[in-house]
């Protein structure tokens, strides 16, 4: 393992090495130590390269990912895996707000609790947190799956679009536009999937799945006076 | 923007400690608030029946002398005050109420920032390490800390619109956000007969709890009902006599994480003004939950 000391090398420095890897990268593992809560930590990697960052980091870490396999060992700020395009991103502790936002594709993983709009605007993303999250989480949600063990705060789905919800707790109240669904044997299949990649310990019977009323999803003309 | 933090020390071995442990926290969150900086500090507290002011002049030639041998001729009491660059920590056994009527008739070039038995206000415009040096806090000792870096949005850049804002009795008030309806909050707290240095939201929030609990409400009950009263965006920590509390308003925009081990609790608008803690690395981290009141110590 190479190893980065951020207090030492810089978070450009990191970034920079770490983006240079390309292909190369792929039979290598990286850890970065003393993170110290920085932001931006671990950003744009574009090669299937292993990295373990030891310790907390702040916002946007592991943003914009593709194909790299990045695990924080603790807390993690505002907006991480944010727009990730593929890849995998494993958080060991909690998250800040806006866990995976708008992200294209790929799997965030969060072991512990995540705060509000975990998944706002998400399009593609597979988002599993094995705690619960906040208010407002898949806010505008347009594809992907949100798999939360615990409970989900309030408005979860607000607005959404499209996307499938997994909850296996309480949800707070629902947000505009979005219902539970029925949970048939295809949707159990998928969240067993999410879970087992996920290495998340759960039964999908134990799930219920919310996901959009598409009525908010055309204008109607007839409806102006409740937009 | 604006970072604020706050730091109790649960460890009793720590405490000799507390503001060179404070020192960075307020430092890191530089970047979110380089126009003025201020701390308030719980530490010496005085014996049954004085009170300790946090007192405040904008003028650099200012002769604090004039305060205590002044106030023990003028209300026969005893007073000392300790001037520390452009404030002073005045000690004395003088009836509260009467020596600030004094200080309001007599000394016009000085505000009271803060009073009670143990709390010291400390504020400036500048970098937080400026400002920490002009109060000579590094090597300060005590239970815990609050502080404030500010970017200013709602009012000028002046010593008096710096956090911390009193809010009573050892308690005072710092505050990330801002307030939409502070217009006629304020006129409605004159009413009452709370009087006002600034144009500042969270002057408005800070004489908002200073009312609820002179009308006998509790801590807890103030940030209650502080949630239906205030409108705007805020993440507010309020320094208490032994800790502090944590609140965020409903829609919670404005950042927070709390960490705690054995030795301490932290709160902070971005964890990086906590990650040089002892053993921050292993502390429990999590972000407050909206319109949810966190509070450590028995006053709150």
């Amino acid at each position: 393992m190479k190893v980065l000391d951020l207090s030492v090398d810089g978070l450009r420095h990191i970034n920079k090495t770490l983006n240079a890897l390309g292909d190369d990268g792929a039979d290598q593992h990286w850890a970065i130590n003393n993170p110290m809560g920085q932001h931006a930590i671990a950003c744009g990697l574009q090669s299937p390269v292993e990295v373990d960052i030891n310790g907390h980091v702040g916002f946007y870490c592991a943003g914009m990912n593709q194909r790299a396999k990045i695990t924080v060992h603790g807390h993690v700020g505002v907006g991480v895996a944010e727009n990730m395009m593929s890849g995998h991103v494993r958080v060991k502790g909690n998250a800040s707000q806006a866990a995976g936002a708008t992200g294209h594709g790929g799997l965030l993983v969060i072991e512990g609790d995540t705060s509000s709009r975990c998944g706002i605007s998400m399009k593609g993303i597979d988002i599993v947190v094995g705690g619960s999250v906040g208010h407002m989480s898949a806010f505008m949600a347009q594809l992907g799956h949100l798999v939360v063990c615990g409970d989900a705060g309030e408005a979860l789905g607000d607005s959404i679009y499209e996307a499938d919800l997994f909850v296996r707790g309480d949800v707070e109240s629902l947000g505009a536009d979005c219902e539970e669904k029925e949970m048939a044997s295809e949707h159990i299949d998928t969240l067993q999937d999410l879970l087992t990649r996920s290495d998340i310990s759960a039964n999908p019977r134990e799930f219920r799945r919310y996901g959009s009323a598409r009525k908010l999803y055309n204008f109607d003309i007839d409806k102006t006076d409740a937009y | 923007m604006c970072g604020i933090v706050g730091l109790y020390l649960k460890n009793e071995q720590l405490r000799t400690q507390l503001g060179a442990l404070f020192r960075p926290m307020l430092s890191e969150m530089k970047s979110r608030g380089p126009d003025s900086a201020g701390v308030a500090i719980y530490r010496n507290a005085t014996s049954s029946g004085q009170t300790k002011f946090s007192l405040a002049t904008d003028d650099p030639s200012y002769d604090w002398k004039q305060i205590d041998v002044g106030l023990e001729s003028a209300l026969n009491c005893d007073a000392s005050i300790n001037p520390i660059d452009t404030h002073c920590i005045l000690v004395t056994n003088g009836p509260e109420i009467d020596v600030r009527k004094w200080l309001k008739r007599n000394q016009n070039a000085v505000r009271v920032v803060g009073s009670g038995s143990s709390v010291e206000i400390f504020k400036e415009v500048g970098l937080p390490d400026q400002v920490f040096d002009r109060f000579q806090l590094d090597a300060a000792a005590g239970t815990h800390m609050i502080g404030h870096t500010r970017m200013a949005t709602e009012s000028a850049v002046t010593t008096a619109g710096s956090h911390p804002f009193a809010t009573g009795a050892d308690l005072c008030l710092v505050h990330n956000g801002s307030l939409s309806n502070h217009h006629r909050l304020r006129e409605n707290l004159r009413k009452e007969g709370l009087e006002f240095q600034t144009e500042n939201d969270t002057e408005v929030a800070a004489a908002y709890m200073t009312w609820k609990i002179r009308e006998g409400h509790s801590l807890r009950q103030t940030l209650e009902q502080a949630i239906d009263d205030l409108d705007g965006f805020y993440t507010f920590c309020v320094g208490t006599r032994d800790g502090f509390a944590v609140l965020r308003d409903p829609i919670a925009c404005k950042h927070a994480v709390l960490a705690e081990t054995e030795d301490w609790v932290a709160m902070a608008t971005e964890y990086r003004a906590i990650a040089t803690l002892p053993d921050a690395l292993h502390a429990e981290i999590w972000e407050p939950k909206p319109q949810t009141i966190y509070a450590w110590g028995d006053s709150a």
